[in-house]
């Protein structure tokens, strides 16, 4: 019954220092997986870049890297960009990002539902000009149909998923509501260990119908920073990064030596922000 | 100012492209690489030769689409090109004739290359590192995995007296993956020993294991396989609906060419 599944968007959260095949393959993996299950429908996959603000070592201004995913997308029927993030003066919280993308699908959610069920107010009079122009009336015969709600479900590798283990990077509470409201999509190697790692964690253990864990059989380690290594040693990067983005790279002299170093020395903003906050040491056992 | 000249090469790779992969043509661009960095090399072309329906390999669609599929896959690169040839023959060819036939036409076009170039006075090229008062003569190489390497052993598969010949007088650039390490299988051959300095080893640090067999496994199953083969790929596969539960059939129980033809005093590469 297709609408009884639960409507589900992607989120990736990064540097996308640059963008990757293997990045984009973890959207294609995902939805494969939650179709599967039978339970999901994938409506939309989103990118958001981190904002510049997250002083990571080597990361390029984030018009760059919103341009370079764009342009990587734009053969993609479902996956888009968001750079929302990434036009934030401060660093944000990946859960500040999750609740922003899970309130905007939500009050499209309650737009879309709107529009079907308005009539025409005033038959005969000419409206004003509107955004929205609405058929004439065609109302539902049946009772509406309970959908659960759409949820946002963030989408990672099982890199981001260990990281929560790193002292004073995340919040615990962050981590709590992240599994708790709104759900993981994890993507790993085979032979990871993941399930050993939230297996150890009773916050990600009671969550963990929360956190969907999918293998990754076909062994793709493109990572930015082994892409930006190639790029400083002159090595090809063609059939790792879509073409558009490695001819972007080429055309505007993207990643050397100088732009590895921007940031050397610097505190990655989560780290500054809470040093001090007894909350973030919080172990995740 | 003496000017060192770097021999050209061309790299050839032979294979079922069944389909062609991202991983196929990244053997291209790191071979490339490598052997431009030991400076002695530059690398003029490269030719991807599916091989012929007569292989006799489980799975195998007709060459006429995994030509297409390779063409479709080289678009986007201006020095790698697929040649139909060897999927045109009659009859399954071995490697090292296919090698032969296109070192041959190699050397057709660089003599007529050398041809015209003589019937003008030469000009010399200013800071051009590449091309010398004297041509030299390119060298073809065969390119290819760690997993093609291991073959050689397969009882029946090669002849030695080919495989003598592939890495004497041509060559071979052998792309293995970070965790291991093909020196020991040479090591452990005398054959291949002898001549290991015409044998590039090289590492592939970024792994990027995408074998055609996972390819057509997912497209069986309708599972995505975008950014694993070009786009252009997956369309043309999509449209002509080339890999499905009987493709996967075909020459299903049959042996591998190869393997079928008389073997006599065929000599075990161990031995």
């Amino acid at each position: 019954d297709p609408d009884r599944k639960t409507e589900v968007v992607l989120l990736a959260c990064g540097s996308f220092n640059p963008i990757t095949n293997m990045h984009l393959r973890l959207f294609e993996l995902a939805k494969d997986y939650l179709h599967e299950t039978g339970k999901y429908k994938v409506i939309k996959g989103i990118i958001s870049p981190v904002g510049d603000a997250y002083k990571k070592k080597g990361l390029i201004s984030a018009n760059h890297r919103v341009t370079m995913a764009k342009l990587a997308t734009k053969n993609s029927d479902w996956v888009e960009v968001d750079d929302w993030e990434s036009c934030q003066s401060e660093w944000l919280e990946t859960l500040k990002v999750l609740r922003y993308h899970h309130q905007k699908l939500l009050s499209t959610d309650v737009t879309n539902s709107l529009q079907d069920a308005v009539p025409i107010t005033k038959l005969g009079r000419k409206r004003k000009q509107e955004s929205n122009r609405h058929e004439p009336i065609k109302k539902k015969n049946q009772s509406p149909v309970v959908k659960s709600v759409p949820q946002v479900k963030l989408l990672c590798g099982s890199d981001m998923l260990e990281s929560f283990g790193i002292p004073n990077l995340w919040k615990l509470e962050d981590i709590t509501e992240i599994v708790e409201k709104h759900g993981l999509v994890c993507i790993s190697r085979a032979g990871n260990n993941v399930q050993k790692f939230i297996y150890e964690s009773d916050i990600l253990w009671r969550h963990k119908n929360n956190i969907h864990l999918v293998e990754e059989w076909i062994t793709n380690d493109i990572s930015s920073t082994k892409i930006r290594r190639a790029l400083r040693r002159g090595q090809s990067i063609r059939y790792l990064v879509p073409e558009a983005v490695r001819a972007y790279i080429e055309q505007n002299r993207l990643y050397g030596p100088e732009s590895e170093d921007r940031n050397a020395g610097v505190v990655l903003a989560p780290l500054q922000k809470y040093a001090s906050d007894p909350r973030s040491s919080q172990a995740l056992n | 100012v003496r000017m060192r000249c770097r021999i050209p090469v061309i790299l050839l790779a032979c294979g079922s492209f069944n389909p062609t992969t991202n991983m196929h043509m990244r053997l291209f661009e790191l071979a490339r690489d490598h052997l431009h960095q030991t400076g002695q090399y530059q690398v003029i072309e490269g030719i991807m030769s599916p091989v012929s329906d007569k292989y006799g390999k489980k799975g195998l669609v007709s060459a006429r689409h995994r030509v297409a599929m390779a063409r479709l896959a080289l678009e986007t690169s201006d020095w790698i090109r697929v040649d139909p040839w060897e999927s045109q023959q009659d009859t399954w060819t071995e490697t090292v004739k296919v090698l032969r036939h296109h070192y041959n036409e190699a050397l057709r076009a660089f003599q007529t290359k050398e041809f015209m170039r003589n019937k003008q006075p030469t000009e010399s090229s200013t800071g051009d590192s590449v091309s010398c008062q004297r041509a030299v003569l390119p060298e073809l190489k065969l390119l290819c995995g760690a997993d093609f390497l291991q073959t050689f052993k397969t009882p029946n598969l090669w002849k030695e007296e080919d495989i003598k010949e592939i890495v004497e007088k041509f060559g071979l650039v052998c792309i293995s993956r970070a965790g291991s390490d093909p020196s020991q299988f040479i090591q452990e051959s005398d054959l291949l020993s002898e001549f290991q300095h015409n044998i590039f080893l090289v590492r592939e640090w970024i792994q990027n294991e995408i074998s055609a067999t996972q390819i057509r496994s997912a497209l069986c199953r309708g599972l995505s396989v975008k950014y694993l083969i070009p786009d252009s790929v997956i369309a043309y596969i999509a449209q002509h609906n080339v890999y499905t539960a009987e493709s996967e059939r075909s020459n299903e129980g049959h042996l591998l060419q190869p393997l079928r033809l008389p073997n006599t005093a065929i000599k075990h590469l161990r031995d």
